[in-house]
This record gives structure tokens, sequence and C-alpha cells, in this order.
């Protein structure tokens, strides 16, 4: 108790990892030992709740030029429209799982969004070279800032 | 009446998992045609298992479905069993196999009923306005889904797309103490339950029924989940090995997905309504008492009222994960040996959605010459079709907008998994 404790943060990437580049968000929290979270994002509520950062990296389809990555701080604003066409076929996007979470109060005390912006997504394709170079970036980034 | 062509294009569909199309023709008064169109990921999949050794399976089906990865793991993993001469019907594997898909249903569930498909019911564009609202169901909604979370990731070892399963059955079994956690939010998720199955039971629902065929698995003496023998409301009570000689594929033109039909019959339902009339006293005596209380049951054969039964199911599930992690003593081993063998093979389980059946051949090293999976939407696809004619016919005066509110919940009863393809669900009503 003498000293303040060491801000909580965990890093989670989201995607299918059977599906090109929507692995993208996965592949990049493996290369920081972050959580690779497939399927629900509403699950995400219960995994970034005790964080008081939460670093969230997903696939996005917005029609920008494969690998571009955009950062988004979402504590106090819901996604921009690049970063809501996520390619993700999850039941919930990660952006109105993001607003439940405001909805209830159940946000981290930070919440940062990476998107990487993919090119295929069909089953079986493989990550497409700008977004594997993005990958590297955004895992460079994501590894340095506290 | 119109004699304008209208056409509407509208994202209406977000909130069913996965994408597709819905084209409605209305000729005057009358529904001239009602189509989904639906991109089907399993066809690829099947493409991508050929040649894939046959352990590799489950991991490659789990990545099928966002939602339902343990249905396609247990499917293919009973279907590999098959081939080798294995039936894990019973004992210590069976009941985590059980237990983990528990899990998965309480997720699914919980997410459909909650934030889905309620919101319809109220008047609610999405879960998050109405969690604004009616904060408390919500958050009754996320407590099951976290228990069905926790109970994933203590059997599957993680909370999506279990990784600890596989041919022959765990790679590392859970000790009791590990299951201690998830027995203790299962008891509160079961009160949550019984709260949940009143709560819907006191939704305004339209009077529509339907009169398909129901397609469930049966088994003795429980509920189906894991296994069993397919039947019917039409009589049918066959083996897995049997699907084909019943049911047919058929491809369609206005969909990638195959429609699955039983032959010279026509449409069927598979899910929970199907499970829920053809199981009705398998269920355990609280999940039944709470149904009839909540006014549905033995039979119900409204698919708004879908949201009462996956309610029931989810207290079934609550009690029956209770049942199991009760009597556990962990496998030892935690898998037996399967010895891959030259041959064909049958698995099908009960997806959150329905019937799932998976059909593979093996050569002698256990290399997978060919792979087929008949997922439970294209089992309802026809039926959800004709739903939607006869309700679209019923208010077919309607202003578009407000029509297409309406099938959009009428799709939604049948919580399609149309999953697993593409970005986007557009309705497009067509008025000539």
């Amino acid at each position: 108790m003498s000293s303040a404790p060491e801000p909580r943060r965990v890093v989670i990437g989201i995607g299918n990892a059977a599906r090109g580049d929507d692995a993208a968000g996965l592949i990049t929290a493996r290369r920081l030992g972050g959580l690779e979270h497939e399927g629900d994002p509403v699950a995400l509520l219960d995994v970034w709740r005790e964080a008081d950062v939460a670093v969230v990296i997903d696939a996005v389809s917005s029609g920008a030029a494969p690998g571009t990555v955009y950062r988004f701080d979402a504590t106090a604003a819901p996604l921009p429209a690049q970063l809501r066409g996520s390619s993700s076929t999850h039941a919930l996007g990660l952006a109105e799982a993001i607003e439940l979470g405001r909805t209830l109060g159940r946000l981290p005390r930070r919440l940062i969004v990476y998107g990487i912006e993919g090119e295929r997504f069909e089953a079986g394709a493989e990550l497409t070279p700008a977004v594997a170079a993005a990958v590297e970036a955004v895992a460079g980034a994501v590894g340095a800032a506290p | 009446m119109s004699t304008d062509r209208r056409t509407l294009n509208v994202d209406v569909l977000a909130r069913v998992e996965g994408e597709g199309a819905m084209h409605v023709r209305i000729d005057g008064d009358t529904v001239a045609d009602v189509q989904l169109r639906i991109y089907e990921p399993p066809r690829f999949f099947e493409a991508f298992l050929r040649g894939r050794a046959f352990t590799e399976a489950p991991d490659i089906t789990a990545r099928i479905c966002g939602i339902c990865p343990v249905a396609y793991q247990t499917s293919a993993i009973r279907a590999m069993e098959d081939v080798c001469g294995i039936a894990i019907d019973d004992g210590p594997i069976r009941a985590l196999r059980r237990l983990l898909y528990c899990g998965e249903w309480l997720e699914s569930h919980a997410l459909h009923v909650h934030l889905l498909h309620a919101p319809d019911f109220l008047g609610y564009e999405s879960g998050i306005a109405m969690a604004a609202d009616h904060r408390a169901v919500v958050e009754r909604g996320l407590l099951m889904k976290k228990a069905g979370n926790v109970l994933m990731a203590a059997v599957g070892g993680r909370e999506i797309h279990p990784i600890n399963v596989r041919v022959g059955g765990f790679y590392r079994a859970p000790t009791r103490g590990e299951l201690a956690p998830a027995a203790e939010l299962l008891e509160r998720a079961r009160d949550a339950a019984i709260e949940t199955v009143r709560w819907t039971g006191t939704l305004p629902f339209p009077d529509f029924e339907h009169d398909h065929e129901l397609v469930a698995l049966s088994a003795d003496g429980e509920y189906p989940i894991d296994r069993g023998r397919i039947v019917s409301s039409g009589g049918l009570d066959i083996a897995p090995s049997e699907f084909d000689d019943w049911f047919v594929e058929e491809p369609v033109a206005h969909s990638n997905a195959l429609h699955a039909r039983i032959r010279g019959r026509g449409a069927y339902l598979a899910g929970p309504l199907a499970r829920f009339n053809l199981n009705f006293d398998r269920l355990s005596p609280a999940a039944r008492e709470t149904a009839l209380a909540a006014g549905v049951g033995p039979t119900c054969r409204n698919p708004f009222q879908s949201i009462v039964v996956r309610a029931v199911e989810m207290l079934y599930a609550c009690e029956e994960a209770l049942r199991i992690i009760a009597a556990y003593e962990p496998p030892d081993p935690p898998a037996v040996e399967v010895l891959p063998r030259a041959g064909v093979g049958f698995g099908v389980s009960e997806a959150p959605r329905g019937m799932l059946w998976h059909r593979y051949e093996l050569d002698a090293e256990g290399t997978i010459l060919d792979a087929r999976i008949v997922p439970p939407t294209s089992q309802n696809q026809l039926a959800i079709e004709h739903d939607l004619r006869a309700f679209v016919q019923r208010h077919v005066r309607l202003p578009d907008a407000e029509l297409r509110d309406r099938c959009e919940q009428a799709i939604r009863n049948h919580d399609p998994c149309i999953s697993c393809a593409t970005h986007f669900l557009t309705l497009d009503v067509e008025r000539t």
C-alpha cells in the first residue's frame, strides 16, 4: 500500500484467424503476449472491466489502402465510421460492444482502439503483405506505449 | 394498391450474425416472392478440409462460426470417432463435452435473447438503446453470458474457440477445483434464467403459428445437446448415418446456401422450437414448470415465442451444467486413443440454432478425403422463407419501414447464423 499500483493494461486482438486479414488484430496481440479473442466482442465487457488501460486491435474494412492504421481513443466517444465497418462476423460488432459498455458503465478507464485496414476477408485467405507490415508497426507502437 | 415500384435497401439485419440479404416482391396486395440470400462458408471449409488430418477437423471447423465453435467441434469429433469405430456416449469425457456445450448454449442464447431479440419486442433499435432503459434485464443477460464464458474457459481452455478439445476427448481435464468458480456463477445464472423466462413470457407476441415439420435430436432421458438420433414431428426416427436417405440439400438460384428439405415432404424447422416441442418431457422439472408458468409448452408453434424457449433452454443449461459439475470426476486419461481407419463417419449435435450434421470420409492414414457439413441455417432457410411469406402477406398494407422491422423480427425468431461471410444483410422490398 506504500506506492501506487502499476496501471493494469490489457492488449486484446479480435477477429477470425481463418479469414485472411481479419486475423490482423489477433496476430498483433500474439506478438505482444496479449489476448486473442475470436468471436463475440460483448465478452470483452468482462475482459477489460478491471483494466486501467485496454488496447483493442481489430481489422477494418473502410475502403482505405490495405495496411492503413487507425488509432482512436474510445474512452469518451463512439468509434468513428472507419472503425465501425469491422469485417468481423460477430453478432454485435466491436463498436456496439463499446457503446453497450459505455451505457452500462463497463468500460476500462482508458480504451484505445487500433484498426488495421484489411483487403481480403475470405475464409482461407492469406494475410496480405501490406497488412502484415501494419501488424508489425502496430505491435511496435503498442509495445512501446505505456 | 400502389403501382409504384419501390425498393428499400437497408442494413436491417445487422443484429443477425453474419450476413445475407432478404428480397420481398409484392404485387399489389399479394406477396409474390420472398427470398433469403445467404452466403455460406461451410462450402469453402468443406474443400479446405480435404487433405487435412482427421485430428485437425475440430480446430478448422470451429472457425466456421464465431458464435458456435463448440457445436462445430463436437459434430466433427463425433464424426471422426464414428469413422474410427469409437462412440463416447457416457462417462466423464462425454460429461465434459456436454458441460462445454452448455457453456456455448448459455453464451449464444443469452446474447440473442437479451441483446438481439428482446429489443424487437420492445421497439428499440438495438440492445444498446434498450440497455439504457432496461438495465437490469441486460445485466441479467450479461451474467448468464459470463457464466457461459467462464464454463467455456474452465473446460475449453479459452472463452471462445476452445483449444482444449480433441478427437478422443480433451488435452487436459479440468480439476474439480477449477470448475468451482463456474459452479458458483451458474447458481446465480440459474436464478437469472428463471427471471428471464418469466420476463420473456410477458412480451407482446404476434398471433402467428406455423406448421412446419420439426426436426431435432433425441436421446434417452436427456434433453438433446451433444448427440442423439434425428427425430421429427412427422414421425422420423433415424440414425445420423441415415440423414441422406431422408434429407436432401439443393442449390437455389438466389442464394449461395444450399436449401435442405425432407425428401418428398419439403421445408422443416430445426432449432430451439423443434428441440422444445420434441423433448419437452426431457427438460428438468424446474425448466418445465417455469416454461408452463410463462405460457409455453408442452407444444409451442409460435416462432415469436422462441425467445421464451431460448430462455427455458438457458435455465436447463444452467441446471444441467450444475448437475454435471456436482458429479464430476476428472477423466484419466483425459482422452481415449483414436486410431485412424478408412471409412465414413457421421456426427450430429444441437448447435444453439439447431441440428448441425457432419459427414467425413477418411483414408487408412486418417487423411480427410471428403467432408460435408449441413449447418442449421441452411436447414431452416426454406422454413424461414415460408414464415416470412405468410407474415408479410398478413401485414402487406403496412408501410415499408414498419414491414421491414416486422420482417427483421420474424427472421430473428430463428436466429439464423448466416454467419461466416460478407458484410451486409439488406432487405429489399419491391412493390409493383
